[in-house]
């Protein structure tokens, strides 16, 4: 993981995160022992199914967690500043001027009785030292680096009016119009039709790396994953089972999961009769299995899985936390 | 074989007017939208026939028409030979309404919280006056549940589960045709896996003939035989699966193929595809991709191309060769 990193400067750090609801029968744990990094102009995927963590892992990032959901240990550190103990109204400074959020339906994201230009506006207001005029001049100028035609005159538009593909690159324009040094994008394209989610994967891929922005995309589109991403992290129940340079994860995986994910997608068993599948789903948090909590659907489960879960990410070479990924890796 | 299921020049349009006094007040004419317009296709018995496109291009209207959730405002669909909507005789519509089924997207949706998997299951065939007894557990083991899960309610299950009893109810009645609005769209990938292989098994066992609706291009190349891709209420390309994937001849199904996602595609740096769906209220003149299609020609603008036959492929298209 480091020396995937070395040659750029990290932006977003995460460190043993543990989130944890605790409810009546049992404490849940969403997000368990997950670490990361982000540099600079880098794309991180995280992918999982429903329920693997993927999208609370991004809100305990950004302060949005929802009572009783807390962070109860770990470290999360955005350009050097550690941010996942601080106060609301500190965590606020940083959410929309440090971190730019997009979420999956843009029709929500967007307040429905402000134009879209009272919106950035309000956005660069709070957070930039620019006067009023400057702010206009600075959302028409966000508009049109998105790709939305005729912005000057669209920018008193109301969200209702745009399409959804349209929406979602206001909502976009929100995000880094403050100059963030990190955004999460969850689920961006997940609305969308097909053509648009091409437009708007390129869109994002070519403002990170045209500004230097480092983003968490959190999706459940393998495809979306391989075009868009540099690494990806791989997560199941709460866990990350795998992290690594997407070509590699996704041609080589070194956890079994990872394995069997991509190969029950249509696109790897292609002319094939029978798609592979993986038996059983992915169990409830308040049922976890002993040890990997993969095991029962695993083909190469054995004692050791059942009692143990097995090295963490960082035990073996930082790719899979898996008995059997180092010697996959190695 | 024969064509179990054919449709002829099939149109459905809405009313999308404003109230009348507001068309009185503000001057305003009646407003239609064309949903789905002139589209023909046949589907052979036992295969699987695909219908994709983006959203509102009239895919699902044309399968809630199919199993007569909606009446066409013109054109013809006729199952085994018989027009649902004009057939006199009644006894032998509802014979053929017992043939046919269909499978929603959501599984929460279309299961009912209040009713036992049981009853849900053999509704199909207790509402006609038939006997259920002891169907829904047979048909649940072979969905791959078990014949106990018949008296649990639907919330104790997770979503691949409730699509596996909603697929298990389409087979209640033995139906010969299920139509299949996006049957996976709500799963993870590798619990679609799961219900797609389902699918397949129980087509071979049952001989079954699916009409598969989806947006999603991998899910149809699996499952499909036959393919009719399908713009802005329009059919505009329709071939076998393979000479569709190999050589898609209209330029919005170069357009589709080309944007979707691709597990190889590393880093990918392909030019997206302009624009986007039009408004289906004014849709534009001629052929209704010209806007955003980059071999458009001036007739492009002024005639709308008829279903044309190029290759293996059915085509509406000026410039497709």
């Amino acid at each position: 993981m480091a020396q995937a990193l070395s040659n750029r400067e990290v932006v977003l750090s995460v460190r043993d995160l543990v989130v944890e609801i605790p409810t009546r029968r049992a404490l849940l744990r969403p997000v368990d022992q997950v670490s990361f990094d982000i540099g600079a102009g880098e794309i991180l995927g995280v992918v999982g199914e429903s329920g693997a963590g993927k999208s609370m892992t991004g809100n305990a990032v950004i302060g949005l967690l929802d009572r009783p959901a807390h962070i109860a240990s770990g470290e999360i550190w955005l350009n050097g500043q550690r941010i996942d103990h601080l106060r609301r109204e500190q965590i606020r400074k940083i959410r929309g001027k440090e971190i730019g959020m997009v979420f999956q339906d843009p029709l929500t994201s967007l307040n429905p009785l402000l134009p879209i230009g009272e919106q950035l506006r309000e956005t660069i207001l709070e957070h930039l030292a620019v006067p009023q005029r400057e702010a206009e001049a600075r959302a028409v100028a966000a508009l049109e680096e998105v790709g939305i035609p005729a912005a000057a005159e669209r920018i008193n538009s109301y969200p209702h009016e745009f399409s959804g593909g349209m929406r979602q690159r206001v909502v976009i324009a929100l995000a880094l119009c403050a100059e963030p040094s990190l955004v999460i994008a969850d689920e961006p394209t997940t609305a969308l039709d097909v053509s648009v989610q091409a437009q708007i994967i390129s869109l994002l891929k070519q403002l990170c790396h045209e500004r230097g922005t480092a983003v968490m995309l959190v999706t459940h589109d393998m495809g979306v994953i391989a075009e868009a991403a540099d690494r990806v992290a791989v997560m199941y129940a709460g866990r990350l089972a795998e992290l690594g340079p997407v070509r590699e994860v996704l041609t080589r995986p070194a956890h079994p999961y990872t394995t069997g994910l991509m190969a029950s997608t249509p696109l790897a068993s292609k002319g094939r009769k029978r798609l592979n599948q993986i038996p059983g789903a992915m169990p409830p948090l308040a049922r976890l299995p002993e040890g990997c909590a993969f095991h029962p659907r695993c083909p190469r489960a054995e004692d050791k899985c059942l009692q143990d879960p097995g090295p963490s990410l960082a035990g073996c070479g930082g790719r899979a936390a898996c008995w059997f990924a180092t010697e996959a890796v190695a | 074989m024969s064509a179990l299921v054919s449709v002829k020049n099939l149109t459905r349009t809405f009313d999308v007017s404003r109230p009348w006094l507001n068309r009185l007040l503000e001057g305003r004419p009646k407003a239609f939208l064309h949903a789905v317009s002139d589209v023909s296709f046949e589907i052979e018995e036992q295969s699987v026939y695909a219908l994709v496109g983006e959203s509102g291009s009239g895919k699902s209207t044309i399968g809630k028409m199919v199993v007569r959730l909606l009446a066409p405002s013109e054109g013809v669909i006729e199952i085994e030979g018989t027009d649902l909507f004009r057939e006199p005789d009644q006894e032998r519509v509802e014979k053929i309404r017992t043939d046919i089924q269909m499978v929603f997207q959501d599984p929460y949706a279309s299961l009912n919280p209040r009713w036992r998997v049981r009853d849900i299951i053999n509704e199909p065939v207790t509402a006609r006056g038939g006997d259920g007894t002891g169907l829904a557990e047979r048909l649940l083991e072979q969905v791959g549940l078990s014949a106990g899960d018949a008296s649990k309610y639907p919330h104790e299950f997770s979503g691949g589960q409730r699509q596996r009893i909603c697929v298990a109810r389409a087979l209640a009645s033995e139906p010969k045709l299920i139509v299949c609005d996006e049957p996976t769209s709500a799963l993870d990938v590798s619990v679609q896996a799961q219900v797609l292989n389902l699918m397949s098994d129980l087509k071979e066992e049952f001989g079954l003939t699916y009409l598969f609706i989806s947006h999603d291009l991998t899910v149809v190349e699996h499952m499909a035989d036959r393919i009719g891709v399908l713009y802005l209420g329009r059919l505009v390309e329709e071939a076998p699966r393979d000479s569709i994937f190999n050589d898609p001849k209209h330029p919005y199904t170069q357009m589709l193929f080309a944007a979707a996602p691709k597990l190889d595609a590393f880093g990918r740096e392909v030019e997206p595809p302009k624009g986007e769906i039009p408004d289906p209220i004014n849709p534009p003149s001629g052929c209704a991709y010209h806007p955003r299609c980059p071999f458009a020609i001036a007739r492009c603008t002024l005639e709308r191309p008829e279903m044309r036959q190029v290759g293996g492929s059915r085509v509406a298209c000026h410039v497709a060769k």
